[in-house]
């Protein structure tokens, strides 16, 4: 059934698609719609689910870490500093290997105070070893929930789901939805192998000596790198069963292409429409869509970048002193092959500046006339006016 | 596509009324995007909200800076924010007001649909007298002056979109339909 619904309650169908059993969420704008939409499918019975209300959003992470160690199928939602407050728990549900689904709605953090969007909240969680998916509309992001799931329950380790706040989590757009029914066949029960029951009394995450802790960190590693494979080959089941897919990177108009704009979430959308305005100038542009953050896809960005004169990455974030996240990550992923090929990172967007086509093309034309970056980083659309210099 | 810009106030319904105008243009087999350019939202603050439709899907994810038609939920607001910034040449300006099209200054390359939505949600009370949700009615007069929707969709989409009072809304819409002052100015 199609229906015309925003990014979030692309979110919580999604989570109903998946015939989650828990969800435990703490309300903050501009995630708000997910948990009304799921508490009141809850308490109607449209969906079979349990919803625990908690305090905050630390409470929210442990709640599905319980639930997901008793063997359910656990879901939440947050954003930004929300996220930032689960972020020890986070830590935790990767260590005990726990498929808990997340949607993050991507908000800047504070201070000062912001609501509108960039990727500083998801991107510094790189390190806990929750897997990241970005989405670029809310088709995306309700297959999406039925993809995490399936790769985190086959992994064991938890997956986050990545939209930018506004221009997705509050955007209504046709969404192809479905019910349980429809989601089993592609997800079936989670039937974990070991799970918290008074009937077979066990102990998950008790003190663990250097003796064993050092391979059990080996194992969630070789299990991210794992799930690379299992997220391509998960795509493409869900493509046989729905007709639709994803990959785990998608390249855009890429061949023959000199130059390849490397973007994440709604810019991909905005740039398509950008790369098909220069390919009718005759100009060898194409895209590459960054979805999956963690695991990062480090063969397949080396096979669509490693021989292409220019790569120019657009993020949407700022690791400070260093430059955009995506493009740190693009560089680490080519250092290692024999060609070196320039990388132009533009910082744009951040704090739900709007990236219009114009920003973008600003952008193209900058990498487009320099043969080498001249800068490491390009902040683009900084207003002069409002740059003053501390007292000191 | 076409890009239809929403001015209203918090507590008017703009958000609401460029979902539902989405809503009722999906009905009609088209690409829709609805979003609001979301701001501290408080009762009587200026609010802006953003509708495309197209043929084909819409892959545009920024704000709308020229529309090609605008929607005034407030005649108030043109005192104070230049509402038609960007407007193109040829576009409708459908706008609550109670005024005549000669107390407009619009350029005459605009064209405007004027109807008295406040007068009509009260007479349906929706809202209060004081602080009447206009959102309804004001979508059909935007379906009378632009023709771009019909009147059938949007009252399918009022119906399963507003939980309150949904047959007041529908009524408020058709009466909105109606009552629609046009005044072709475009001379251009």
């Amino acid at each position: 059934m199609k229906i015309v619904i925003e990014g979030n309650h692309a979110l919580s169908y999604g989570a109903k698609a998946a015939n989650v059993d828990v969800v435990s969420a703490y309300p903050i704008t501009p995630q708000t719609q997910v948990v009304e939409k799921l508490s009141e499918m809850c308490a109607s019975g449209e969906l079979d689910a349990k919803f625990i209300k908690v305090e905050s959003e630390h409470s929210a992470m442990a709640a599905v870490v319980g639930a997901s160690a008793a063997g359910a199928r656990a879901f939440t939602a947050t954003s930004s500093q929300g996220l930032l407050l689960m972020h020890e728990i986070l830590h935790w549900a990767v260590g005990a290997r726990l498929p808990i689904v997340l949607g993050n709605i991507n908000r800047a953090v504070g201070p000062p105070w912001s609501i509108w969007t960039d990727q500083n909240d998801s991107l510094s969680q790189r390190d806990t070893g929750l897997l990241q998916y970005y989405c670029e509309s809310n088709q995306e992001v309700f297959d999406t929930v039925l993809l995490a799931f399936k790769v985190s329950e086959t992994v064991m380790l938890p997956t986050m789901i990545v939209l930018d706040a506004f221009f997705l989590s509050h955007t209504s757009e046709i969404v192809e939805v479905f019910g349980p029914e429809e989601g089993a066949k592609f997800l079936p029960p989670f039937k974990p192998v070991d799970y918290l029951t008074p009937d077979n009394p066990m102990a998950f995450g008790n003190l663990t000596s250097p003796d064993s802790y050092y391979e059990l960190r080996y194992k969630i590693n070789k299990d991210t790198l794992r799930a690379l494979d299992v997220a391509k080959e998960a795509d493409e089941e869900f493509e046989k069963i729905y007709g639709r897919s994803y990959g785990i990177i998608e390249e855009y108009r890429t061949e023959g292409a000199d130059t390849i704009l490397v973007t994440s979430g709604t810019v991909t959308s905005t740039a398509r429409a950008v790369v098909d305005a220069w390919r009718d100038k005759g100009r060898k542009l194409g895209l590459l869509k960054m979805r999956l953050f963690r695991p990062f896809p480090i063969e397949d960005v080396r096979r669509v970048l490693g021989n292409r004169k220019k790569v120019v990455v657009i993020d949407r974030n700022i690791g400070f002193s260093i430059g955009g996240i995506w493009a740190q990550e693009v560089k680490a992923a080519l250092w290692n092959m024999r060609k070196q090929i320039p990388i132009f990172g533009f910082i744009a967007g951040i704090g739900g500046r709007d990236i219009t086509p114009d920003v973008i093309n600003e952008i193209l034309d900058i990498a487009d006339r320099l043969e080498y970056p001249e800068e490491e980083v390009y902040w683009i659309g900084v207003k002069d006016g409002q740059i003053s210099y501390s007292r000191r | 596509m076409v890009e239809i810009r929403t001015h209203g106030r918090g507590g008017q319904g703009a958000v609401v009324a460029s979902k539902v105008l989405a809503a009722a243009l999906f009905k009609e087999g088209r690409f829709v995007q609805a979003f609001p350019a979301f701001g501290v939202e408080r009762r009587g603050a200026p609010v802006v909200a953003f509708t495309r439709f197209d043929s084909e899907p819409i892959r545009l994810r920024c704000e709308i800076y020229e529309p090609d038609h605008l929607i005034v939920l407030d005649h108030a607001l043109t005192e104070t924010i230049d509402v038609a910034a960007g407007l193109k040449k040829g576009g409708w300006i459908v706008i609550n007001s109670h005024a005549n099209a000669e107390d407009f200054s619009y350029s005459e390359v605009y064209r405007l649909a004027i109807v008295d939505a406040n007068e009509i949600a009260w007479r349906h009370r929706l809202g209060s007298r004081s602080a009447p949700i206009v959102n309804t009615a004001i979508l059909g007069a935007f379906s009378r002056a632009t023709g771009l929707v019909g009147l059938k969709a949007v009252l399918e989409a009022i119906a399963e979109s507003v939980p309150f009072n949904p047959e007041g809304n529908k009524q408020a819409a058709i009466d909105a339909f109606n009552e629609t002052r046009i005044s072709n100015a475009m001379k251009a």
